[in-house]
């Protein structure tokens, strides 16, 4: 899906990994927790921070931050968890994204999001919805199914020699 | 209705495979001795029952077609037909037919054809059939007449009170009762009291009720039978009163009161009442001074004993089995789940609480959740036997198929698992069994010349090991080819041309995939077809496989499986911040670990025998410096015996089993996560893969040295 695609007013909900502010499609999002202890999975990758108790359910944890290439996610008072729903293979899986902080709810209209530029964003493009534009900051739209796709996260299978992950700038590990 | 006569179907579909697979056991007993007489009362009784059921829900040529087989049957009964093989094939046969119909009833004249057919030749095998059709008794009736000669005469009995809207299922309560009186002497009381006056009767409901006393040589099962599909709704009460066994040291039946008594027809209350005006035998005795009080006590006693233990065996067998759908089972077993995750919450702030009130609520919630827990996961456990049965049919047809004579010996049938891994082990079997008979058992020529017996023995065993069951398959077959099957996996591969590989282990390489048929050496003739299947489905039960042959011996595989796969008692460990749990049941001793490591090897000195551990810390890289004195649980790996060397044990803990997810798919060591009493999750380690892993590691790190 590209930007094309986008026609209708979406809600979004936006957070901040350092300075930059992303967004998640909100229909994605099931709930937002306070950070909480991590069970760290061994012989993953770094950014499989691990697992976490949502009331019962073992749900893993994705550290965003690293995913993305940058410095692993420092634990503050703002720092939380975004339960989200994906499809894996077809299959609704819970996961969290660990971000530093969850901005606010946004709606935006088609026309305030443009396609992802090749080049000086970061990240991979395929990551990327789109660009939207408010009050003159820009907001990552990211195609969260993509960045959690089995390809991304199967890295584990193979732990031993996992590539900077994500990034294909300068990497902050 | 419509959904209900759905529901009625499926439950007709299901009880009918079950009376296959019972038709089937039998029908190889018969196979094995003619003569056997049980076999064929419990061929005849599964055909009957599959014919009256077959009727009651509209499968008519199911009907039709199975009484004529009941009529054979029955005649075999009567030794007028001895059975061979043919009758049994024919029978086989007609058991897939049954199923057949039974599965798609849309291909009804497809299936009349094949029916027809398959009658014709019964016919000509056995003219006796005409005859007795024509002499007109049919099989139901001559159900009663025809006695075996160890059955035993015994009364019932029954009391049978419809549910009122039973016309409403379709279901005609006389054709029951008519049957009921096929089984023996019968008579039958109608109880007409509850029917209203004629203005305010509904017409389509039934206020009828019925005694009946049966005099038959049949078991309570049997009667059961009829009754099959209004039990459920029914009022329906089947006592013995005379088990044909018992020393008959008096003609006299019970006294009418007592009998009154016993229907429920009067209370205890009113007969005393009537009877109140009168002494009681046995004061008037007293009074007489004919007997001493202590007598008459002593056989009062007597009478009460006999009355309960009578009474206890009645009720036993009044309620034996009720039938659950697996759905319920699994959200008791969730909910059980829940309730061990509590209950250890409970404990824990027990523990952190001064309250020494709490304390002893804590503990006896948790002896009752463990005993819920047992009991809900043993409700689960199903014997393996019945898939067994199933493998019977499977080596029966794929012998004659292959041209190999094969005996298929089972043992341990009555080992019980878990229902969900008896129903995911069942193609992983069949695979096994599969390649057993195809390339293990030489055929008939081939085994004499070997100096083997004609026919092949294949050998089907469940055994209890710990908190595992081990399966063994075996077969007295060509056996595995060592070397063959070292230079293929070569060739591919999977292992390096001079690593130092026990025959253990080049038995499991026919387990990796790819390991396959497709453009295979000739002396291990494919023996790996599919056999990743089978490692697959182990794993995801949490089994491992394991192989022992002898070339021109035989072949042994070995699944060791766990009991459930829900909840199992854990020992949790800490490692820095890290919460661990061991599955109990590997786990030996834990020793302490004091000094550290000597030289640099990871030996540790036990008792004076040696133990290699690991340091748990070094392979999960956990930061952090060990404690001054660290701990080695000993766990058992099918031989031999490695430490873990962990912070500290933290103690027994019932551990539910959660999986961590399709993400973590792939991740070896780690078979699953819980939910510790703190709400953090502790994950839980495969032993047995850890130690694979940390010699492979050590392997190939001696390589590179």
């Amino acid at each position: 899906m590209s930007v094309s695609a986008i026609t209708e007013t979406t809600q979004y909900l936006t957070f901040k990994l350092g300075d930059e502010v992303f967004a998640i499609e909100i229909s994605k999002v099931r709930e937002v927790l306070d950070f909480t202890a991590i069970t760290k999975v061994p012989r993953t990758p770094d950014f499989m921070r691990g697992v976490i108790n949502l009331r019962g359910n073992v749900v893993p944890v994705v550290d965003m931050r690293l995913k993305f290439g940058m410095t692993k996610t420092e634990n503050t008072v703002n720092t939380c968890i975004i339960i989200v729903e994906i499809s894996l293979d077809g299959d609704t899986t819970v996961l969290g994204a660990l971000a530093d902080s969850v901005q606010e709810v946004i709606e935006l209209e088609p026309d305030k999001i443009e396609p992802a530029p090749r080049i000086g964003t970061r990240l991979r493009t395929d990551f990327i919805k789109g660009m939207g534009k408010r009050d003159d900051n820009f907001i990552i739209i990211l195609e969260i199914d993509k960045v959690f796709s089995v390809d991304e996260l199967s890295l584990v299978r193979d732990a031993g020699d996992v590539p900077a992950p994500g990034g294909e700038g300068p990497s902050g590990t | 209705m419509n959904e209900e006569y759905d529901k009625l179907i499926e439950t007709f579909r299901e009880e009918t495979y079950e009376l296959l697979s019972e038709l089937e056991t039998s029908l190889f007993e018969l196979e094995k001795d003619p003569h056997n007489g049980d076999a064929v009362s419990s061929i005849f009784r599964a055909f009957h029952s599959i014919k009256g059921a077959g009727g009651m829900f509209g499968f008519d040529e199911v009907s039709r077609f199975t009484h004529d087989i009941e009529t054979v049957y029955d005649l075999v009964r009567g030794e007028k037909i001895l059975p061979d093989k043919s009758l049994v094939d024919l029978s086989f046969a007609a058991c897939d037919l049954i199923r057949e119909m039974v599965t798609s009833p849309n291909e009804v004249q497809a299936q009349k054809k094949k029916a027809d057919e398959l009658l014709a030749s019964l016919r000509q095998l056995f003219p006796e059939i005409t005859e007795a059709k024509k002499t007109g008794k049919s099989a139901l009736r001559g159900a009663g007449d025809l006695v075996l000669p160890a059955a035993r005469l015994r009364a019932y009995r029954i009391r049978f009170r419809p549910a009122p809207d039973i016309f409403a299922t379709g279901t005609n309560p006389a054709l029951l009762l008519r049957e009921l009186c096929g089984l023996g002497q019968c008579s039958v009381i109608a109880h007409s009291d509850s029917i209203p006056d004629l203005n305010g009767m509904d017409p389509e409901l039934c206020y009828t009720s019925w005694d009946v006393i049966l005099t038959t040589e049949q078991d309570m099962d049997a009667i059961r039978d009829i009754f099959i599909f209004v039990e459920d709704t029914a009022e329906l009460i089947i006592e013995m009163i005379d088990d044909g066994e018992s020393a008959v040291d008096s003609a006299d039946y019970k006294k009418l009161g007592e009998i009154l008594v016993e229907k429920r027809d009067i209370t205890p209350k009113d007969l005393q009442k009537v009877l109140g005006g009168r002494k009681r035998l046995g004061e008037m005795l007293i009074d007489e001074g004919l007997v001493q009080p202590e007598s008459i006590q002593a056989a009062l006693i007597e009478q009460e004993q006999v009355r309960q233990i009578r009474e206890g065996r009645l009720k036993k067998e009044v309620i034996s089995n009720i039938r659950v759908s697996s759905e319920k089972l699994d959200k008791l077993v969730n909910l059980v789940g829940e309730l061990v995750t509590v209950q250890a919450r409970l404990s824990r702030h027990a523990l952190y609480t001064d309250d020494p009130e709490l304390g002893s609520i804590a503990e006896e919630v948790e002896r009752l959740t463990a005993e819920l827990r047992d009991n809900t996961m043993n409700i689960r456990m199903l014997p393996i036997g019945t898939t067994f049965s199933r493998f019977r049919r499977l080596v029966r047809d794929l012998s004659t198929d292959l041209g190999k004579e094969v005996e298929m010996v089972t043992e341990g049938g009555d080992t019980e698992l878990d229902k969900t891994v008896i129903e995911r082990l069942g193609d992983p079997l069949v695979h096994l069994i599969r390649n057993c008979i195809d390339h293990g058992i030489e055929p008939p020529q081939d085994r004499e010349s070997l100096g083997k017996p004609r026919k092949g023995m294949v050998r089907l065993s469940a055994t209890h090991s710990g908190a595992n069951v081990l399966i063994e398959i075996e077969d007295d077959g060509a056996g595995l080819d060592a070397g063959a099957i070292r230079a293929r996996a070569a060739q591919r591969g999977l292992v390096a041309t001079d690593a130092e590989l026990a025959d253990g282990e080049i038995f499991s390489l026919i387990l990796a995939p790819g390991f396959s048929t497709a453009e295979h050496i000739t002396n291990i003739s494919g023996r790996g077809v599919g056999l990743d299947v089978v490692k697959k489905a182990a794993d995801s039960l949490r089994g491992e496989i394991s192989i022992r042959s002898e070339k021109g011996k035989g072949t042994i595989i070995i699944l060791s499986l766990p009991l459930t796969l829900a909840i199992i008692e854990g020992l949790l460990i800490r490692i820095g911040e890290e919460h661990f749990v061991l599955p109990l049941s590997a786990v030996e001793e834990c020793v302490e670990l004091i000094g550290g490591d000597s030289h640099g090897r990871h030996i540790a000195n036990v008792r004076g025998r040696i133990v290699p551990y690991i340091r748990l810390r070094e392979q999960f890289a956990i930061g952090g410096s060990a404690p001054e004195i660290e701990q080695i649980v000993i766990v058992r790996n099918e031989t031999a015996r490695v430490g873990f060397v962990v912070d500290t044990v933290i103690g027994e803990n019932q551990t539910v089993i959660k999986t961590l997810g399709r993400v973590y798919k792939g991740l070896e060591g780690i078979s699953g996560a819980t939910i510790l009493g703190d709400g953090t999750v502790a994950l839980i380690l495969d032993v047995s893969k850890l130690i694979r892993i940390v010699e492979e590691g050590e392997v190939s790190g001696q390589a590179i040295q």
